[in-house]
């Protein structure tokens, strides 16, 4: 085993896959740079900088997916989507059904996401409901950097396209890149334990729609991804002082969901708290309440997740967004109705 | 008209010192995330903006704080929207990158190309309700590869919309260089797409205040946009804190951080042979060494001290013009970081 950080571990899961498999190549805006570590071992060939053009730059990465290569088309934000999203939703996600399961377009998009450091609406949303609300999508929100490099590799493998989110306060570059950088007079709410942490010593793909359940509870199961499910882990440390014990299932997945391990979690403890730091209405809060009443399941419900446009301000944004005090006060209510 | 040397080198001193100023609270961690300063660009945003009168509208990118302050917007409450602040300009929800003033039309937007479309609104409102006023869009010249910025001067050019595209070309798309990026010309670009294109030295206050004033008298008598091409360097690169410019500045606490990993990279087995290899050295070279001096020292690129340089014979107004903006900023900054600590 090795430890890493969270970038670090994505990256080098991406140079195994890369000194494996030729077709494998990179790029994006800034992608020579940013990823000069590849770059370096790879050459200009396999890691390619962009114009700022999404539409065209991601367009042509699923087309060329169709025809043998398997890029990972990076864009700097998933927010940036919305310039681009055209080949996502009316191509890469459609040419599998259109071709009568013929042809597929097995292209990664791997996109930084989430907030928590003072950038703005435009700048720190999740977007993975968004994203898994098309047919056709695997949306990855990995948590810890074992998780990162085990899905970036499946990503890799997968027969289709593949949004691959890499929170921006897990992301030790990105965290510097867009929030202190270089400065030490500021400090954001980094969960340590999803910043840096054991990885394999050879990657090996992760299972696609495979959750993870990283605390037993009695109580309630508190279900999410990504820096949310550091918080849930938080706040489940406090809950058990008061006498509530609380399970926390890491769904890694969004899109396929792991919808077995949504039901036992809940079935066990008959109590659903969902933290997810994207948008609360039509999104994966409300798809776990209908995963469950499909099955059958009868259980009690409640939901932390930002429920506006995410302010700018920093004491704002700390209060939009999923934090600790807001999943304490809803496991409460939970226990108390 | 000659351009009123005076009152635009006001214009720009003002805005240098507020962003000097900004700059400062952003070390010391009172603003959060990015940063984008428009040091260096003054020029530009002073010799376009002194024409815009009540009615016309802007369309701003990431980086439209100087611009905000320059049609008047009260930099007090520009201050405490950076702070976070709820008695900021936009309630402390925008931030810098999204700064909006519906009394002065002007709008921000983060995405790259943005200003394109939303100039062209802007536009076509005024054609319809404010006759002879212009939207001027703000970009820089990375933004020159985006499709809704091409397709909105397409559509200003079809429509005869009354604006004035604004190119602030620093030569750099982040950390890319934007040559290597951009096939064939930007003027001649913007000329296929039926948009006329004029060229301004963006280091020239005087020079930027004719192209504009002519290109926004064309626009205000019906006769459509106009491309306005203008070079310049930012002072801190792309934000505060970009990686490339602290490598100019601490060498010896950045280079290592760069150095060591890609080293190791570049000798691990697996991956290219070593002409690829060396090819993608070569490229993270060019980047690092292309900023090979700290652009804030070579005053030849300073828009302000040049416009300061022309106003010297006259030292007594000098003086006292340069004292009274001084004030002001000083004034200002102290009303809003006074409210911010109580």
């Amino acid at each position: 085993m090795r430890t890493m950080f969270f970038t670090q571990a994505v990256d080098d899961a991406l140079a195994q896959a890369m000194a494996d498999d030729p077709r494998i190549v990179l790029c994006g805006e800034d992608t020579p740079l940013l990823r000069r570590e590849l770059l370096v071992r790879f050459g200009p060939k396999r890691v390619i900088g962009t114009p700022i053009s999404e539409s065209a730059f991601l367009g042509a990465g699923v087309a060329a997916a169709m025809t043998g290569l398997r890029p990972v088309v990076e864009v700097y934000m998933v927010d940036f989507l919305g310039v681009c999203m055209d080949a996502l939703l009316n191509h890469a996600a459609k040419v599998e059904a259109f071709s009568g399961g013929k042809w597929t377009a097995p292209v990664v998009v791997r996109a930084p996401c989430g907030g928590g450091y003072g950038d703005g609406g435009q700048h720190e949303q999740s977007l993975w409901g968004w994203l898994a609300h098309i047919p056709g999508l695997v949306v990855l929100v990995p948590s810890t950097p074992a998780d990162a490099g085990g899905l970036m590799l499946a990503a890799l493998r997968n027969d289709g396209p593949a949004i691959f989110l890499e929170h921006k306060l897990l992301s030790e570059t990105w965290s510097d890149f867009l929030g202190s950088g270089g400065r030490r007079t500021v400090k954001y709410d980094v969960p340590l334990e999803g910043a840096k942490g054991l990885v394999p010593d050879t990657w090996e793909p992760l299972p696609i729609g495979k959750a993870i359940l990283r605390r037993e509870g009695r109580d309630l199961a508190i279900v999410g991804v990504g820096v949310g499910v550091h918080r849930a882990v938080e706040a489940r440390a406090a809950l058990e002082k008061e006498g509530i014990s609380a399970g926390v299932l890491d769904l890694r997945t969004v899109s396929p969901l792991d919808k077995t391990a949504i039901c036992e979690a809940v079935a066990k403890t008959g109590r659903l708290l969902v933290v997810d730091e994207d948008y609360e209405g039509f999104g994966l809060s409300g798809e776990l309440a209908a995963v469950l009443l499909e099955a059958g399941i009868s259980f009690k419900y409640a939901r932390v997740c930002t429920r506006t446009t995410i302010p700018y301000g920093r004491q704002l944004e700390d209060e939009c967004l999923p934090n600790t005090e807001r999943i304490r006060e809803s496991a409460r209510k939970l226990m108390r109705d | 008209m000659p351009p009123d040397l005076w009152s635009l080198y006001a214009l720009m001193l003002k805005s240098r010192l507020l962003e000097v100023a900004i700059a400062k609270l952003w070390d010391e961690g009172l603003i959060s995330g990015e940063m984008h300063l428009g040091t260096g660009e003054e020029a530009i945003n002073a010799g376009v903006v002194a024409h815009l009168r009540e009615g016309d509208a802007m369309a701003l990118d990431h980086r439209g704080t100087a611009a905000m302050m320059m049609r008047g917007v009260d930099p007090v409450l520009i201050v405490r929207e950076l702070l976070g602040r709820p008695y900021g300009l936009c309630g402390g929800k925008g931030g810098h990158m999204h700064l909006f003033s519906k009394e002065h039309l002007a709008a921000s937007s983060g995405i790259v190309g943005a200003a394109g479309p939303t100039a062209a609104g802007f536009a076509l409102s005024a054609q319809y309700l404010r006759p002879g006023a212009v939207a001027v869009a703000f970009f820089g010249e990375g933004a020159m590869n985006q499709g809704l910025l091409l397709e909105s001067m397409n559509l200003a050019s079809a429509w005869k919309l009354p604006v004035l595209f604004v190119c602030k070309d620093d030569g750099w798309s982040i950390t890319t260089p934007s040559k290597d990026m951009t096939g064939g010309d930007l003027n001649e670009r913007a000329r296929g797409l039926g948009v006329p294109a004029v060229k301004a030295d963006g280091l020239d206050v005087s020079a930027v205040w004719e192209a504009a004033g002519a290109a926004i008298e064309r626009a205000r008598a019906g006769q459509g946009p106009t491309f306005l091409h203008a070079r310049c360097v930012h002072f801190e690169g792309h934000f505060l804190g970009f990686q490339l410019i602290r490598t100019v500045r601490h060498p010896l606490k950045e280079m290592p951080k760069i150095s060591i990993p890609l080293t190791r990279s570049f000798f691990r087995p697996g991956g290219a042979g070593l002409p690829e290899r060396l090819a993608g050295l070569k490229t993270v070279l060019r980047a690092t060494l292309s900023i090979w001096r700290d652009p804030r020292r070579d005053q030849a690129n300073d828009p302000v001290r040049r416009a300061r340089q022309a106003l010297r014979s006259d030292d007594t107004p000098l003086q006292e013009l340069e004292d009274r903006v001084e004030k002001e900023v000083h004034d200002g900054l102290s009303a809003a970081l006074e409210e911010a600590a109580s």
